[in-house]
């Protein structure tokens, strides 16, 4: 698919420098290296700068709430399965306002992909820690420094099973559409938390601090290894594993709805006879 | 409490099968061909508490409770001290032969004579219930045989026995009950309550996806589609709260699914926020609101219809919404039916706004014609009609205020649905001048809807010296009550509203101005609905009577409090 067909990469709200226009200009690439005709897919956000996404290019898009990015994506999947659903917001709106969803979508493992700007900070309402901002890291709301323990979204959907785990960043392009490629591909919930730095606010998870420490996890790394995973998980320090961490092939919700087999729900004509036997169970 | 019905209540702890001996028997006698009235009292609790199932039977047409007891069975000595005051004139308590009738009318059945087992009581007191009120046999053993079928020959025959046993032995004992007179209702006829209804007009209308997180008294709504209607192909969803249960109801209705999200209070007052994304994105999605007396817990398992100013008013900004009120387990199915209509082409919020009593109360109701039903309205799959690979219009500006909705997937053309203030694409704006069109556009859908709404049913007499206005299920006591005053020698005319939202008061402010005095009666503490009918029309009702106990209007506490 030519690059062109998801729109010319226009003005946006996002500020000069914003890891954002990274993270589009790789789905572009990813989409068109997929392959993925813009009318097949619905592209889902909640609130937020990167929530903006549905506007700056040309797909099926549903921009909701702050924090509820995750269930009308997944209730379109399970409405049309013939639709690529991928959902994109931040940290703030996938771990914070809306964790209850992101734990219940893993669980719930729906077939679609979550893109997760993840820039340790609330960038759109000026710099207020975030659920992944580090401990003790003073900020303009946090003046003491955050106390709160930070979110591990990685080692939480390991732990939970989630379907596919992947961590990228958005200066390393090439490792970044490999990643979403590999989401969209993947038939269940897929989770890609993927740095994109703020770059007004966040003073300290810079383009440089993210760029020295990612590192491409090995070859020979073996991401069905739960136990393994569990290990890498953990690594958030001097060194940041990025690639496939983990993913299992557990069946997605909406490949086990047999009426789902006979195509978009919402072309499926009202079963009058079957209503009719139906109302004699009552009698 | 008239000659010729009776009313039955069935007394004791959750678990001891009060409920499945009240369905059993409810379906008996519908089967046979009477009326029926069913309402449910019970605590919020799994095993323990005191609940009640209450039949009001009847050969002629009721759609009331009553209050007065002619046969209380009561399964426990609480039954017995919690309502003995409360038996009507000749009224009978029926009890294991264990128990103490404290002073009662009593038939004291030997149950561990008759049951062999404990398990057995259950169709024990069937046997001797239907025995007492002269219910047509071959009808019980029928149900009985249909009841334990699954479970075996075996089951089957041990049941028959015990009903057979119990009903000997109640014959003997026939004098101290009159039998009830001859059924007149056709044959055929569903046992429904208010959710099954509401269910089943769902269905008919075409919903195709539910999300809802379990909270009483809405729950049965979603159970319903589960077992039900799934092989109708209905996609059943339990959300992980009542936020994502209505955020993924807006996506199914992106997708082109019908959607509906029961729920009650509390679980609606978080999904306030995603009712106001369907004002702004202009989504359809049916709400059905079984309000319970709040605020926030309240008497969970109880009934009031304290939820009409949280629904006119939940969502932040302004938006059209409609919001119906059924009175009837018919109105149940139909204004269900019609929310998927008026949602689908207004692409606005519709509510079914009901309540615990008629949620839980069955029914007997002629199985719906589902050839004389409306169609409803349906998104534009397609085909054409929009740049390929380019945003249409989504919110196109129109006199109407109703823009084509094309459904994702089925054209080249696409769908951007937005919560900000959007472009006629759906991209975000802040142009003053824009705002104001949107919003105005989607308050014309107003005008429309209040161009379809329904009018109040009126009953009694044109120009009454006393006229009662109530909405929803109050409809059948407050039918009644008007008639024990006329019977009194009172002129009384009833309005009854089965839409709440928007209204229209050339329908009915004549008939309003027309009464010498206009009294509302409703489930609240507040006179909701009389504030809002001042609102719209300046007219004052002359006083309210109100209900907020928990407990459910009968024609009796009506007609007492009004003479």
């Amino acid at each position: 698919m030519d690059i062109e067909v998801y729109g010319e990469y226009k003005k946006t709200a996002w500020c000069p420098g914003c890891g954002n226009h990274d993270v589009m200009k790789a789905v572009r690439q990813a989409l068109a290296g997929l392959d993925l005709a813009p009318n097949r897919v619905a592209h889902v956000s909640g609130i937020g700068q990167a929530a903006k996404a549905p506007h700056y290019i040309d797909l099926n898009g549903f921009n909701g709430l702050h924090g509820r990015g995750l269930p009308p994506a997944q209730a379109i999947k399970l409405c049309n399965p013939e639709l690529t659903v991928i959902a994109q917001s931040g940290d703030g709106c996938n771990y914070g306002e809306g964790g209850n969803h992101f734990l219940a979508a893993i669980r719930r493992n729906v077939d679609m992909t979550l893109l997760v700007h993840d820039n340790q900070i609330y960038g759109l309402t000026k710099g207020q820690a975030s659920p992944t901002t580090p401990e003790g890291q003073v900020t303009k709301s946090q003046p003491d420094g955050v106390r709160n323990a930070p979110f591990n979204p990685i080692a939480v959907a390991v732990a939970m099973k989630c379907s596919f785990v992947a961590r990228s960043f958005s200066g390393n392009t090439p490792h970044l559409v490999k990643m979403i490629q590999l989401a969209i591909q993947h038939k269940g919930f897929a989770l890609v938390d993927l740095f994109s730095p703020c770059v007004s606010f966040n003073k300290v998870n810079t383009f440089g601090w993210y760029k020295q420490r990612c590192q491409e996890l090995p070859e020979d790394y073996d991401p069905t290894d739960w136990a393994a995973a569990m290990q890498v998980a953990q690594e958030f320090g001097e060194r940041i594993p990025i690639g496939v961490i983990y993913r299992n092939d557990r069946p997605s919700l909406d490949a086990s709805l047999p009426v789902l087999q006979k195509g978009p729900l919402g072309r499926q004509p009202v079963d009058r006879d079957g209503l009719r036997a139906l109302m004699q169970s009552y009698t | 409490m008239s000659h010729t019905g009776r009313n039955i209540v069935i007394g004791g702890e959750a678990g001891q099968g009060l409920v499945t001996i009240g369905q059993m028997l409810t379906r008996a006698l519908i089967r046979s061909g009477y009326e029926v009235v069913v309402s449910q009292d019970y605590m919020s609790r799994v095993r323990g508490g005191h609940n009640t199932y209450s039949i009001r039977v009847h050969d002629a047409p009721i759609a009331a409770p009553a209050e007065a007891m002619d046969v209380l069975v009561a399964l426990n000595q609480e039954t017995v001290s919690l309502h003995k005051h409360e038996l009507a004139d000749g009224g009978i308590v029926i009890l294991d032969a264990g128990l103490d009738p404290e002073g009662t009318k009593a038939v004291p059945v030997p149950f561990k004579d008759v049951a062999p087992r404990p398990i057995f009581e259950n169709v024990a007191a069937l046997g001797v219930l239907g025995s007492l009120l002269g219910v047509d046999r071959p009808t019980m053993e029928g149900l009985v045989r249909e009841t334990f079928g699954k479970k075996g020959d075996e089951v089957v025959g041990q049941n028959m026995k015990v009903l057979d046993d119990a009903w000997k032995w109640a014959e003997a004992h026939r004098a101290s009950c009159a039998a009830l007179p001859a059924p007149r209702g056709p044959k055929g006829r569903m046992m429904l309550h208010g959710n099954e209804a509401i269910a089943l007009g769902a269905l008919a209308a075409g919903v195709k996806f539910c999300s809802f997180y379990p909270m009483t008294p809405a729950t049965s709504v979603a159970q319903e589609l589960i077992t039900k209607g799934r092989k109708l192909g209905v996609v059943v969803e339990q959300a992980e709260d009542e936020i994502a249960a209505i955020n993924m109801a807006l996506g199914a209705t992106y997708a082109g699914a019908k959607a509906l999200v029961p729920t009650s209070g509390g679980g609606f007052a978080l999904m306030t926020e995603g009712v106001s994304l369907a004002g702004v994105m202009e989504a359809p999605v049916v709400i059905v609101l079984a309000q319970r007396p709040g605020p926030a817990t309240g008497l969970p398992t109880r009934t009031e219809q304290a939820d009409l100013n949280l629904a006119l008013y939940a969502g932040h900004g302004e938006f059209p919404r409609a919001i119906l009120a059924p009175a009837t387990i018919e109105d149940c199915f139909h204004l269900t039916h019609a929310a998927f209509d008026l949602t689908e082409r207004f692409q606005t919020p519709v509510f079914v706004l009901t309540d615990q009593y008629l949620s839980d109360s069955y029914r007997a109701v002629v199985p719906f014609d589902l050839d004389a039903l409306p169609p409803v309205a349906e998104p534009d799959f397609g085909p054409g009609g929009g740049p390929k690979f380019k945003r249409y219009k989504r919110y196109e500006l129109t006199e109407s205020g109703v823009s084509p909705r094309k459904v994702p997937g089925f054209t080249e053309t696409l769908v951007l649905a937005d919560c900000h203030e959007h472009t006629e694409q759906g991209n975000i704006t802040e142009d003053p001048d824009l705002r104001n069109a949107m919003n105005d556009k989607r308050l014309r859908k107003g005008e429309g809807l209040r161009a379809l709404c329904i009018p109040p049913r009126v009953s009694g007499d044109a120009r009454p010296d006393l006229l009662l206005v109530c909405w929803g299920s109050s409809e059948g006591p407050v039918a009644e009550a008007a008639e024990l005053l006329r019977a009194r020698g009172r002129s009384v005319g009833v309005m009854s509203f089965t839409q709440v939202w928007p209204l229209d008061p050339a329908q009915f402010l004549p008939a309003l101005q027309a009464a010498k005095e206009v009294v509302c009666v409703e489930g609240n503490a507040t006179g909701q609905f009389a504030r809002l009918l001042r609102q719209e029309t300046g007219f004052e009702v002359s006083r309210t009577l109100l209900r907020y106990d928990g407990r459910i209007f009968t024609p009796n506490w009506l007609a007492e409090r009004l003479s």
